[in-house]
């Protein structure tokens, strides 16, 4: 809501400064976005009138003037404007005036001719107006006045953030009541005379939909001037309120939506087939907007309609048809209440948002229609003549909405607010809101206003008192709580711990959107349905993803592109996976994911530069792993996937459950995704890794352990891991520590198999092992490694 | 005896110019070994009367000693000069860097949720997560925000159908916690939020943390005291901070909280205490209990804390922004 500073000042003007003025309101609720002046900084303007307009000899397009500026001589001046020419009134700059932009006027000389001035336009005085040429003020405009006072210059739009709940402040009546409030000062309303009817024309009105609109006032008012020209003091108004002149009747509706925020609306009467009907559309009709657009009209959208067709959207828009056009002679104003829930929404779902449909929308006041119509009507009579007729009102009562009865206990007030605002305080406060207000035995009742919709309950007086008190006057106290222990569980692994540890190997924390390119994903994962969003920002962020693997590849990609050659990323957040059987058909997952990319290490003097592969990134995931002091539950199983390399990739299990998969990304994603070289990634759920076993000491042996190294060789197909789970099922108790610390393929072993050099360390808690046990448990091993994986110890 | 002390002589001599072990290891054969010219000496003893032998005995056994120490001390010299030839070749350049992973580091965002979690958990405050896929009675209903409200068009929703959302704010999550815990509460809830809104100030996905405390005479005044002992916290500076009337459907009376900074007053959250009608949504007597609530833009709080002064960087994942973050 735009208003101007002075028209505020019309109704109520405190004597405090503007940026004071504006810091008030701000602190009531109203956040004041912006104070714009409403002409550029100037001095030394008046207003003149051109007294003597000719060619000037040597420039076609220059004329030469005379300018009476109320001063004994008169100004010579050029000027180029196309509508300079005599008798005009126009603002002077005179020689030693200063306009916006530090520009000084002198005395000057164009093609010959002397030029005592400048005759100003709009843009060169800093006026938000367009407008060829120069400005054209009234007849009447006094001959060397200051232009920044004929035209209130010095005044400033302010800009006003409303929040939903304060339709009441969509007109001055209500800011200027704000203000009256915060500075205990009374309002003053503008008065006009009252228009009684001249003639017995009347328009008569229909409410079939009476709940949806409990008020309607129509008045004819005939023989109007449709030509005549809205005053300047009007356009300047309604400029400062945001809102462009059109002709008098729309600029006069414009102006009382302003002033008291409520729209009206104007049919021509010639075009109207007997009598108003507010009623819901049936559904088949069409109705040419306003604006030009033709729409089929929904059922449930209320429509004022004559006797054969709907006329205009109700509360929301008018029609082509029956609106006021250059030929009009004959008018019926409206003047209705339209209920807030008959309105909402049915602006929006036809694609509109009119300044009638946002206020009826969050409330009109029910009370105001009669006011109102008098006073367009006497606006109009002033304006554009004509003769008013009756007003018709229909009106439903049972319907209107009522000023809410609240009680407010000052028990309630004291335990909500934590502090005491005197009775006097409450009672001005409420009063001066415009709600009557008797004390009772333990508070207050109070019947509040119908303009404030947002008025219900007594926690809506509360929060009245404490923001007009100032919440800035409320001290600051630290809450109060029972100091009750929170659980913790030992075994849980935080995730800010599985966080810190991958910072602390490297890996930088992204965050992707959730949201991500649908053809990226489907290369991903091609199988897999998304959940995707109707109304995306864009294509690119249109599917909720299925992993975390587009983002973070995607994430790679970018900077890869920008010479970041070596890249370590880990993401968590959820993934979303279509599932008719979760929540809101969704499975809502918590995941980590990391990628590597590029060289192990950053170039250094003394570390051979190597790319990362599979294992490395293995290794960070064995270091996670490690945290939930359960490693012996995970395991890593061979596997496939579609964004994998098919020989590179495994899932990742606890206890005998998928719970994740690494591997390096297939090399058909590299172009795709912009990756530089091989890519590894991981991914797995957070709910099976973030918790883990609390510690359990064991006894330290007090005898030696014995280290028996073996090397077998076997097929390159059997996997190590299951090798080493079988040592580790026959060397029982006794086998402390089991490590594979060499894998060998070339001379001495044949071709298509391998050779595992394993160190065994055998130590028992009790007594030394005798060499004999030792030799025995190394064959048993090797013999069950002989029989199950077909084993032969490397010679 | 002439003879022995000549040998001495020559013996001490051989010893001091001997440079390395291996000739003075010849030496000391040479002298002292089993055919060494000092042990031959005692093969002179049968020669002797007995009355000669013990002092002759005795000279021969001093001059031995006398050898052997010459040899101990040469060797010792030379051992040590050994070792400090050997130390002074390994010497490095301690000024090379290390071989390192190199530190990564968390997301800003990440750190200042991890910050925001301190304060609050040190207050009792638990940390709760809720669904991000939301239905819209958790989004809006049950926060006092019907169908056709204008708070629920003022929030750009990416809707899936008119019954579920990617959520708008973290707020549901207090109706959720509320749902299944009775008071006191006192609760924390940071987490990823959505709206369909993408320019230089707005991203279509942000972080908010949500905070909500509900028990017994929970008032403004504490509110207000929280907030305000957060944000100067958070900021680590006496920061201007104003609350500022505003409305949101959930709570009343409804704040805005902006603190001063060099151009003037900034919004960084919104609170106010629990609206009697959610209260009652959840089953919580408001007659018998009070609550506040915030919720707080992460992303403004962290560009506010590290002069971060494009919104957008959050989520491009540039290693040269995120690697400012040590």
């Amino acid at each position: 809501m735009k208003l101007s500073e002075s028209w505020l000042r019309e109704w109520v003007s405190p004597a405090v400064s503007r940026d004071q003025l504006a810091h008030q309101i701000t602190m009531a609720g109203l956040e004041v976005d912006e104070i714009t002046a409403v002409a550029g900084a100037f001095s030394g303007v008046v207003v003149g009138e051109v007294v003597a307009c000719s060619q000037h000899p040597d420039a076609d397009k220059l004329r030469v003037t005379k300018v009476n500026v109320g001063a004994e001589e008169l100004l010579d001046i050029v000027c180029g404007a196309p509508n300079c020419r005599l008798g005009l009134k126009v603002c002077v700059a005179t020689v030693g005036a200063v306009l916006p932009g530090d520009f000084k006027i002198k005395k000057a000389k164009l093609r010959g001719q002397p030029s005592n001035g400048m005759l100003c336009s709009y843009s060169e005085l800093g006026i938000d107006i367009e407008s060829n040429g120069i400005i054209e003020l009234p007849q009447d405009a006094p001959l060397g006045m200051d232009v920044r006072q004929y035209l209130d210059l010095d005044d400033a739009i302010i800009d006003v953030d409303l929040t939903a709940n304060r339709a009441d402040c969509l007109g001055m009546a209500g800011i200027a009541r704000e203000v009256g409030v915060l500075n205990r000062m009374t309002v003053t309303e503008p008065s006009w005379a009252p228009v009684a009817a001249s003639t017995d024309a009347a328009m008569q009105v229909n409410v079939v939909a009476k709940q949806a609109c409990p008020r309607y006032l129509s008045r004819v008012i005939k023989n109007i001037d449709v030509t005549a020209a809205t005053p300047a003091w009007m356009i300047e108004k309604l400029r400062r309120s945001g809102i462009r002149s059109i002709d008098p009747i729309v600029d006069i509706t414009n102006f009382v939506l302003v002033e008291y925020g409520q729209p009206m609306h104007a049919f021509d009467l010639a075009k109207i087939d007997g009598e108003l009907n507010i009623r819901f559309a049936d559904g088949k009709e069409h109705l040419t907007l306003l604006d030009g657009n033709d729409i089929a009209v929904p059922a449930d959208t209320l429509v004022v309609a004559d006797n054969s067709k709907a006329l205009a959207l109700a509360g929301i828009f008018g029609g082509e048809h029956s609106g006021v056009s250059a030929e009009t002679r004959d008018i019926v104003l409206e003047c209705a209440f339209f209920a807030p829930l008959a309105i909402t929404g049915k602006a929006r779902n036809l694609g509109l948002h009119t300044d009638a449909s946002h206020r009826f929308e969050r409330g009109v006041d029910p009370q105001l229609q009669h006011k109102v119509m008098d006073r367009a009507s006497r606006l109009i009579l002033d304006i554009c003549g004509g003769d008013a007729g009756t007003v018709v009102e229909a009106l439903a009562t049972e319907y209107l909405p009522q000023a809410a009865e609240i009680t407010l206990r000052r028990a309630k007030l004291d335990k909500l607010l934590g502090h005491h605002v005197p009775d006097a305080d409450v009672a001005e406060i409420l009063s001066r809101l415009g709600f009557a207000v008797t004390e009772v035995a333990d508070g207050w009742q109070v019947t509040t206003a119908t303009y404030r919709f947002d008025m219900a309950i007594e926690e809506d007086l509360i929060e009245e008192v404490a923001r007009i008190y100032g919440y800035n006057s409320i001290p600051n106290e630290a809450p109060l709580a029972r100091l009750n222990m929170t659980q913790h569980c030992e075994a849980d692994v935080k995730l800010a711990k599985v966080r810190n540890l991958l910072a602390a190997r490297g890996f930088q924390e992204a965050i992707t959107y959730s949201f991500v390119d649908p053809k990226l994903q489907q290369l991903v994962h091609p199988q897999q349905q998304a959940l995707v969003l109707p109304n995306p920002i864009s294509s690119e962020m249109s599917a909720m993803r299925l992993s975390l693997f587009t983002g973070l590849l995607g994430a790679v990609g970018y900077n890869q592109a920008r010479q970041q050659g070596r890249v370590r990323l880990f993401e968590t957040g959820l993934r979303f996976v279509p599932d008719t059987a979760a929540e809101m058909g969704v499975k809502q997952q918590a995941m980590l994911a990391a990628v590597i990319a590029g060289p192990q290490t950053e170039e250094h003097w003394s570390i051979e530069s190597k790319t990362v592969d599979f294992f490395d990134l293995k290794g960070d995931l064995e270091a996670i792993i490690g945290l939930t002091a359960s490693d012996a539950e995970f395991s890593f199983r061979s596997a496939s996937h579609s964004a994998l390399h098919p020989g590179q990739c495994a899932e990742i299990l606890r206890n005998d459950q998928v719970i994740g998969v690494i591997g390096a990304v297939h090399p058909a994603l590299e172009k795709p995704f912009g990756l530089n070289g091989k890519t590894i990634v991981f991914e797995l759920q957070l709910d099976a890794l973030l918790h883990g076993s609390v510690p359990e000491a064991k006894a330290i042996s007090k005898y030696p352990a014995n280290r028996r190294d073996i090397a077998v060789v076997v097929d390159d197909t059997i996997v190590a891991g299951d090798i080493l789970a079988m040592i580790k099922k026959v060397g029982g108790n006794q086998l402390v520590g089991l490590n594979l610390f060499d894998v060998y393929r070339g001379k001495g072993v044949e071709p298509g198999k391998k050779s595992l050099a394993i160190a065994l360390t055998l130590q028992d808690n009790t007594r030394t092992l005798e060499e004999k046990e030792i030799a025995a448990t190394v064959e048993s091993v090797v013999s069950v490694l002989k029989s199950e994986f077909n084993a032969s110890l490397r010679d | 005896m002439q003879q022995l002390t000549e040998i001495v002589q020559q013996a001490l001599a051989a010893i001091d110019g001997a440079d390395d072990l291996k000739i003075l290891d010849e030496i000391r054969v040479d002298y002292l070994g089993k055919k060494g010219k000092i042990t031959d000496m005692m093969k002179l003893m049968g020669t002797l009367s007995p009355e000669e032998k013990p002092a002759f005995g005795q000279q021969v056994n001093q001059a031995k000693q006398q050898v052997q120490q010459f040899l101990s001390a040469r060797l010792d010299s030379l051992k040590a000069a050994e070792l400090d030839a050997k130390l002074s070749a390994e010497k490095i350049d301690v000024t090379l860097p290390g071989r390192t992973l190199g530190n990564g580091g968390l997301h800003p965002v990440t750190r200042t949720i991890e910050r925001i979690e301190t304060f609050f958990g040190e207050l009792g405050f638990s940390v709760v997560q809720g669904p991000e896929v939301e239905d819209s009675y958790h989004n809006f209903d049950a926060l006092n925000i019907p169908p056709h409200h204008p708070a629920r068009a003022d929030h750009d929703t990416f809707y899936f159908n008119p019954e579920i959302v990617l959520r708008t704010q973290t707020s549901g999550v207090q109706i959720r916690t509320m749902e299944v815990e009775q008071p006191p509460l006192r609760i924390i809830s940071p987490g990823r939020v959505y709206r369909n809104d993408y320019d230089m100030t707005h991203t279509p996905m942000f972080h908010q943390v949500e905070g909500l405390m509900v028990d017994e005479n929970v008032s403004f005044t504490q509110l207000k005291g929280i907030l305000h002992d957060f944000l100067r916290n958070f900021f680590e500076e006496d920061l201007e901070i104003r609350f500022r009337p505003s409305y949101f459907p959930f709570t009343e009376p409804s704040a805005e909280v902006d603190v001063k900074g060099k151009n003037g007053w900034l919004e960084v959250l919104g609170c106010g205490m629990v609206h009697p009608n959610v209260l009652r949504g959840v089953g919580i007597d408001p007659e018998k209990y009070s609550g506040f609530a915030f919720g707080m833009g992460v992303e403004r709080l962290t560009m506010l804390r590290y002069g971060v002064t494009d919104l957008r960087a959050f989520f491009e994942n540039d290693l040269r922004f995120l690697k400012q973050f040590k």
